[in-house]
């Protein structure tokens, strides 16, 4: 696994090899069961919790819909608090920015807070091909890095990793990377932990510069937020003399009081706690108290296309907590690097495509697919996005995409088309269920009877059949539908004669008296 | 009288009729005089869940044709009533047609089987009878979309004979999904596979769920197994009744006879290779 997400195959195919690895399955569905267990207690505490939930949503469309106002209120606030604000249109021009000053500085070296959207510009590599190294700091990010791999989730990018992989990652890599680990390491969660603290330590105590995200950033105060777990990221935060943060333009909040909101949201949604162990709040330069020189790197990336599109846009409330992927049953089996991109889960089935531009590649236009919409993921969600809505929204920029692209229609083109055609007329819906009957009485002397009398066919070699035939028995068509029976029977009120049984295939009818 | 239409939905029409047959039973037992309009298809769920929703707007359309005049539509699929409340006034609102949007905006109400019920008609004891072990499987779109919430564990703790298992891990979805199932083959089929495990554990005769298609997955993949559990709609246990006895002999002969049967027919397993 290389540093990037680039080449990943579209996610029918990635998820092939997370299903067959039976560790990684046994790691994330004990991983995720974990989190959601304690997700449901600590949120299940809360007896207005739905009142949150609308609050939390209010708050963030609020913003949406004044982003430009907040954003310039952000920026005003945060000049007179003695930061220094800049814009990036995209991940070039946020990358150049942080090299730039960290070569203003003449250092070799940063010590970063966890942060998606560094990791979404891919900020790493553009420093280290500046020759600059990037020291990740949260303990499973360090894990991620070190081992030369991808995050697979957004709050525990490592948690496709189990205890016994991380002490050969620590004894296999940290030498590498600055003080090895202890050569007795044993995968005692004490002993990794304390390895980690000593490798790191070295490294808060030596870096000029810090590099952070924000989980929130007020407007009105020019205050930004990061909560975290370790409190490696308030060393980070604290320590080094200049500190450049690298934020979403959605991550602002109006005022202050708004924190009140989604500080009682996030911890509770992202790791099943009434209160996370660190939230650090810091406001541009405080004379004498930590970093003297402070940048906000307010990043757009395809955001502004995203807040376009009046149904997508909701995926911009986001704010990381995860929960979504913890629900989903298609992330708990496939894990997260099947998404191909550092937003994995329900949540980066809507918002990469949506950042990306669908139809710009075969893997984006995949993850809009890659949900059976259970509807997990919106019941759980602090914000309230509506994720089966967006994924069935921009299923429908896919196909347009692909539409406006060729002009020869694929095959699922005409294959709705003509199930269109069919079902939009009652008369052609029966004579296709006629000949599907037809089929049936012929499939079922073929087939075996299931439990209920009912004949099922087995493996079908070959197209949609054999995706659904190789582990599932196919029911056959009934020998009668609903609607001739219907005719025939007068709704019933004729004697029904068991017209349906005397073909063998019509598995019970009901309460016949 | 309240002129209640049927909306049987596709499957059920044509792979499960068996399903529709009991919500006819049921509905007039409990005296509800129910119609078929026979003009209604499909509410083009597969094609909005596909990304066609231009393709969808003709069977809006059938749809709010087939079932005017009604006075309420009743569905035995959570899925299929959902997309009618959830997906149609989108379908509408995209086909830039103001017709259909106020077509869909005064359509009549549209329930699932057991919000019909349980809200309607107020009950939720049907006087059914049915002396097997069942567990249930809530689907996600009954559970989510629609939040029919314990009324179909409320009537089936009403059905005389019946044993209710619980089911662990009720609430995930078994990853049928629609042209999920196909697309993503092989993550449904692992869904489902935890699924079918989870039924197997219970130890039930019956899993018995509100929508056919989900139980199409799982029964699909619980037969495979050769697990000996068979999977029937809910409408079909709550159409079931204690049987007359004359006719008895001929009753236990049928295999095929579902509503009807006896108790000797019926607690014994069916299937004779059952795999445990």
């Amino acid at each position: 696994m290389s540093g990037t997400f680039l080449g990943t195959p579209a996610f029918p195919t990635a998820a092939r090899a997370a299903l067959e690895d039976s560790q990684l399955r046994r790691n994330l569905a004990h991983a995720t069961a974990t989190i959601r267990t304690k997700r449901g207690g600590v949120v299940g505490e809360v007896d207005e919790w739905e009142q949150l939930r609308l609050a939390g949503e209010a708050i963030k469309n609020r913003v949406l819909r004044h982003l430009p106002r907040y954003l310039e209120q952000l920026e005003r606030s945060l000049t007179a608090a003695g930061a220094t604000v800049h814009w990036a249109r995209d991940a070039a021009e946020a990358n150049a920015i942080v090299v730039d000053i960290a070569r203003r500085h003449e250092t070799d070296e940063v010590v970063k807070v966890k942060s998606m959207a560094t990791q979404e510009i891919e900020l790493n590599d553009a420093l280290e091909a500046a020759g600059i190294h990037a020291w990740e700091t949260d303990l499973a990010e360090l894990i991620v890095q070190l081992g030369d791999d991808l995050p697979s989730h957004i709050l525990v990018p490592a948690i496709h990793r189990n205890r016994a992989e991380i002490r050969e990652i620590f004894l296999r890599e940290m030498s590498r990377a600055g003080r090895p680990a202890p050569a007795d390491l044993t995968d005692e969660p004490k002993q990794l932990a304390a390895a980690a603290r000593a490798h790191l330590r070295e490294k808060f105590l030596r870096a000029k510069v810090a590099v952070s995200g924000a989980n929130f950033a007020v407007a009105e105060t020019g205050t930004l937020t990061v909560v975290e777990s370790e409190g490696n990221g308030r060393m980070c935060l604290t320590l080094p003399e200049v500190l450049v943060s690298v934020v979403g333009i959605e991550k602002v909040l109006p005022t202050f009081a708004d924190l009140d909101v989604m500080l009682q949201l996030l911890p509770r949604s992202s790791t099943g706690e009434r209160m996370n162990p660190y939230t650090s709040t810091w406001t541009g330069v405080t004379p004498g108290d930590g970093p003297q020189e402070v940048h906000v790197v307010l990043l757009d990336n395809g955001r502004t296309d995203v807040l376009a599109d009046p149904t997508g846009r909701q995926a911009l409330r986001c704010i990381r907590c995860s929960a979504c992927l913890n629900v989903c049953p298609v992330y708990e089996r496939t894990g997260g690097h099947a998404y191909g991109s550092v937003y994995p889960g329900p949540i980066g089935a809507i918002l990469t495509p949506q950042l990306r531009g669908v139809g710009s590649d075969p893997q984006t236009d995949s993850l809009p697919y890659a949900s059976s919409l259970c509807g997990a993921c919106f019941e759980v969600c602090p914000v309230r996005i509506d994720i089966p809505e967006v994924l069935v929204h921009l299923r429908s920029e896919v196909v347009e995409a692909h539409q406006q692209a060729s002009r020869v229609p694929s095959v699922q083109d005409m294959a709705m088309k003509a199930a269109s055609w069919t079902l939009s007329s009652s008369a052609r819906t029966g004579a296709a269920e006629k000949a599907a009957g037809w089929g049936g009485r012929l499939a079922a002397r073929i087939g075996r009877t299931a439990p209920g009398g009912r004949n099922v066919l087995g493996a079908i070699p070959g197209g949609p059949a054999g995706a659904w035939s190789d582990s599932r028995d196919v029911p056959v068509p009934a020998a009668e539908s609903f609607r001739q029976w219907w005719e025939r029977t007068d709704g019933g009120h004729r004697d029904d004669g068991g017209a349906g049984n005397a073909n063998g295939n019509d598995g019970g009818n009901g309460d016949r008296r | 009288m309240p002129r209640v239409g049927l909306m049987v939905t596709c499957l059920n029409d044509a792979l499960f009729p068996d399903t529709g047959k009991a919500v006819v039973t049921l509905l007039r037992r409990l005296g509800v005089e129910v119609e078929f309009p026979a003009a209604q298809t499909c509410c083009g769920q597969p094609m909005v869940n596909t990304g066609y929703v231009a393709d969808a707007v003709p069977l809006v359309r059938n749809h709010l044709d087939a079932f005017a005049g009604c006075d309420a539509i009743i569905a035995p699929s959570g899925s299929c009533a959902g997309s009618v409340r959830h997906q149609h006034g989108m379908v509408a609102e995209r086909s830039g047609d103001p017709g259909l949007v106020r077509g869909v905006e005064n359509a009549p109400p549209t329930y699932e089987l057991t919000e019909y019920l349980v809200d309607v008609l107020g009950t939720t004891d049907v006087g059914a009878y049915f002396p097997h072990r069942v567990t249930y499987h809530p689907t996600c779109h009954s559970l989510r979309m629609l939040g029919v919430g314990d009324r179909p564990a409320r009537l089936l703790r009403a059905v005389r004979g019946l044993t209710l298992l619980d089911l662990p891990g009720d609430a995930e979805c078994c990853g049928f999904g629609g042209t999920f199932a196909v697309k993503n083959a092989e993550t449904s089929i692992a869904m489902g596979n935890d699924k079918a495990r989870h039924v197997r554990e219970t130890g039930a005769e019956v899993l018995v769920a509100g929508d056919n298609s989900c139980l199409m997955h799982i029964g699909g993949l619980l037969s495979r197994q050769r697990s000996g559990v068979r999977v029937m709609h809910l409408a079909e246990i709550l159409a079931s009744t204690e049987p007359v006895i004359t006719g008895r002999a001929e009753r236990a002969a049928d295999p095929t006879s579902v509503g009807s049967a006896t108790p000797e027919a019926g607690t014994a397993p069916r299937e004779q290779e059952t795999v445990r």
